[in-house]
């Protein structure tokens, strides 16, 4: 049963109600309810429910982000309570289109749903080089780097960057993801990656695995 | 600048493909729009990397390319090839680089017109790398100037015909698709990504004209085709889709304002329209072009065109041959039927055309826009207003009007997402201003200044 309090934060959430959220979200705090608790079973669950209603076509990814961006409000209220408690985030993920290339659609998709998953993002944006991932994952301490690439010509930047990972000694530390149009299973497995993804709803099963294996 | 106040073609019988009132002549004889639809292929690298190391390699795989599909166009009796250079980013980032590539095709295509009964055509395509620099610097600084060099070193080294992929806007627009927002988009299209059209094309006709090369038109590819992946892939709303593609055309038609003659760039499926509003010959791709990405209007495409391309194919291995000569043969046989009917006169020409029409236009909406008689009716509708801001609005305005008869006729059935969004868009259309300025004041907190310059635009707020 979900708790009462939870109730219009899950509704808000799943209208895109980015105020509706806020408020909810603060009415539950001071009611003294677990910030872990609003955070899972309110907002991750409600999230859910989105991913679930787009899989059926109910949404489309309007819908979606206007969810997505009602969370973060939400979760801006929540964070510093969250970091009080020590609580940790599903996991933390440094994602980015990898150099020389700038079809950055798919990679925010991706993005937004593993935000949606309550992974903490790390979004480098779109040509990225390598040297520049493996600075993130210094500086944050990330457990996943998910790359994207649209063009075969940049499809090699991946492997770059795996080396680079390598080369920082940051490869043991971290778990690689890839994806995007012209990349395939078998290329991820080829250059050393530790998963694929061929859409971004797979892309966050994918991430959960990685992190649980 | 040439206005554009009413249509060229205002006649469905007129509204043919293979010909168009101002058919444009190429230096070695080849005429677009004169009759005949011609083949235009485009082929691109494998997966691998562009360097100073890998340049041998990607030498060599443009001479593979090049000399099997040629070819292969010569044994197939093809009576012409426009061949499309659609340069890689690395190849526009070191512009020597680009010029290199399109002089090695272009002395393969005179060969084998030296040698054979065959037409051809070069049409270089470099990048719009501008949106290298973050947020989008259009005017200058590094990118702008390699741009410009990139156009001016493929025009010395060979080409025929200049085109490009401009992005100016996108960035504004990227957000509009998926959130669905409509004011938004006709801001992006019809007030930035227009703006910043007129100062490119004003300077690629220019360096056109220094080299005696045409300056052939631009693409709402970053627009338009972006929605219609996602559309495809069930990200956005058909219908959503649709508009977009019919929001695109004022803002394309810019370039042919600037000069721009055609033909325009095959994945500018807003050719149509530009076809019906300039008279000049278009590119287009539909079926032959799913191996670059799947679309709803593989069939219907082909009503119009000039020229007809496989939009990309990349190097590979398949059974019959690589990938660029199976596409070549694709093109040829498509082609070759256009060709065929047309020498029957123009009923029969009119009948194949009605039937690649017939077989998609009532399938989806996107496909639905692109009916001859559609494009007809809503280019005179927007041709009629005076700028592109209030042509973009006419569009949208004018196109949600259209798709909504087609639901109530029940030529077009809606889901019920679908026809919400109609619904939501239609609202959204209602509200917009007559005024630039107003719009800005209705987008003005959706336009964050991390990703886009609005001086770029001469836009000071
Ligand atoms: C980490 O884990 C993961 C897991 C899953 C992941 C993942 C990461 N990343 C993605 N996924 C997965 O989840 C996502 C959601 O389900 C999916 O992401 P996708 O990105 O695949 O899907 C998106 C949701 C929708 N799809 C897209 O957005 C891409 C669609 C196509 C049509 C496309 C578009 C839209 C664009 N383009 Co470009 N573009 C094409 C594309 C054709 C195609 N077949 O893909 C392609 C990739 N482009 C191409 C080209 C040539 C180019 N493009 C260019 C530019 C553009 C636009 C800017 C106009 C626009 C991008 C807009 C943007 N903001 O991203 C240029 C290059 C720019 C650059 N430096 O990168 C330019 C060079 C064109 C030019 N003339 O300048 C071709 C590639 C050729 C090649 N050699 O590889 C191309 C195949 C089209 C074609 N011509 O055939 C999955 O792949």
């Amino acid at each position: 049963m979900m708790e009462d309090a939870l109730k219009p934060i899950y509704e808000a959430l799943i209208e895109g109600d980015h105020r509706g959220v806020a408020a909810h979200v603060q009415a539950a705090l001071d009611s003294g309810l677990e910030p872990e608790i609003i955070l899972k079973d309110g907002m991750v669950a409600a999230m859910n429910e989105v991913g679930r209603l787009f899989e059926a076509g109910e949404f489309y990814v309007p819908e979606m982000l206007i969810s997505a961006r009602a969370m973060q409000n939400g979760l801006a209220l929540l964070k510093p309570r969250l970091v009080q408690a020590n609580v940790a985030s599903a996991g933390k993920v440094v994602a980015g289109t990898v150099k020389g290339d700038l079809h950055d659609i798919g990679k925010n998709l991706v993005c937004m749903m593993l935000e949606g998953a309550a992974f903490e993002i790390i979004d480098l944006g779109s040509d990225v080089p390598a040297e520049k991932f493996v600075q993130a994952v210094k500086e944050s301490g990330a457990q996943i780097v998910a790359m994207s690439a649209l063009l075969t010509t940049t499809m090699p930047n991946m492997k770059e960057t795996v080396a680079a990972l390598e080369k920082a000694g940051l490869r043991r530390q971290v778990k690689v993801m890839v994806g995007g149009a012209p990349v395939t299973q078998a290329y991820a497995a080829e250059i050393g990656a530790d998963g694929y993804a061929a859409d971004a709803s797979k892309a966050v099963a994918v991430a959960r695995t990685l992190l649980s294996t | 600048m040439t206005g554009f106040d009413r249509l060229a073609i205002d006649s469905l019988d007129q509204f043919l493909y293979g010909r168009c009132p101002k058919p444009v002549r190429l230096k070695n004889g080849m005429l677009i729009g004169g009759g005949q639809v011609y083949p235009e292929l485009n082929f691109t690298l494998p997966d691998m990397i562009i360097n100073q190391d890998s340049l041998p390699a990607v030498r060599g795989q443009y001479e593979q390319m090049i000399t099997e599909a040629a070819n292969r166009a010569v044994e197939l009796g093809a009576p012409g090839l426009v061949v499309e250079f659609e340069l890689l980013p690395d190849l526009t980032l070191q512009p020597e680089w680009g010029a290199e590539i399109t002089q090695i095709l272009r002395e393969k295509l005179d060969l084998i017109q030296a040698r054979h009964a065959i037409q051809v055509g070069l049409r270089v395509t470099p990048n719009d790398i501008r949106e290298f620099a973050r947020p989008p610097m259009l005017k200058s600084g590094r990118y702008v100037e390699d741009m410009y060099r990139s156009f001016d070193l493929c025009a010395r080294a060979g080409a025929d015909l200049l085109s490009i992929e401009s992005t100016g806007g996108k960035e504004v627009h990227d957000d509009a698709i998926l959130t669905g927002n409509l004011p938004l988009a006709v801001y992006a299209l019809g007030v930035l990504a227009s703006r910043d059209m007129r100062t490119l094309w004003e300077n690629i006709c220019s360096i056109a004209a220094d080299h005696g090369v045409i300056p052939a038109g631009d693409t709402a590819c970053g627009f338009a085709n972006t929605a219609m992946v996602l559309a495809e892939q069930k990200f956005i709303p058909r219908v959503w889709a649709a508009v977009i593609r019919v929001l695109c055309v004022a803002r394309s038609l810019v370039a042919y304002e600037a000069g721009a003659v055609g033909p325009s760039k095959d994945c500018a499926y807003e050719g149509p329209y530009l076809k019906a509003i300039t008279g000049c010959p278009i590119a287009m791709e539909g079926a032959e072009a799913a191996c670059a990405h799947l679309s709803p209007v593989g069939n219907i495409a082909k009503a119009v065109p000039d020229l007809w391309s496989n939009e990309s194919v990349n190097n590979v291995r398949l059974l019959g041959a690589m990938a660029p000569t199976v596409s070549l043969e694709q093109l040829v046989y498509a082609t070759r039927l256009m060709n065929t009917a047309a020498s029957h006169g123009a009923d029969a020409a009119r009948q194949l055309r009605d039937w690649w029409v017939e077989s998609d236009a009532l399938l989806d909406p996107q496909a639905y826009v692109l009916q001859p008689a559609i494009v007809l009716e809503l280019a005179r509708t927007v041709i009629a207003e005076p700028t592109p801001y209030l042509r973009t609005r006419r569009s949208a305005l004018a196109v949600l009007e259209v798709l909504r008869r087609a639901g109530v006729s029940g030529a077009l059935r809606y889901s019920r997402h679908e026809q919400r969004w109609l619904d939501r868009l239609s609202a959204q259309a209602d509200d917009l201003p007559e005024e630039e300025a107003a719009l800005y004041a209705l987008v003005r907190e959706h336009l964050d200044s991390s990703k886009v310059r609005l001086q770029e635009y001469d836009i000071t707020v």
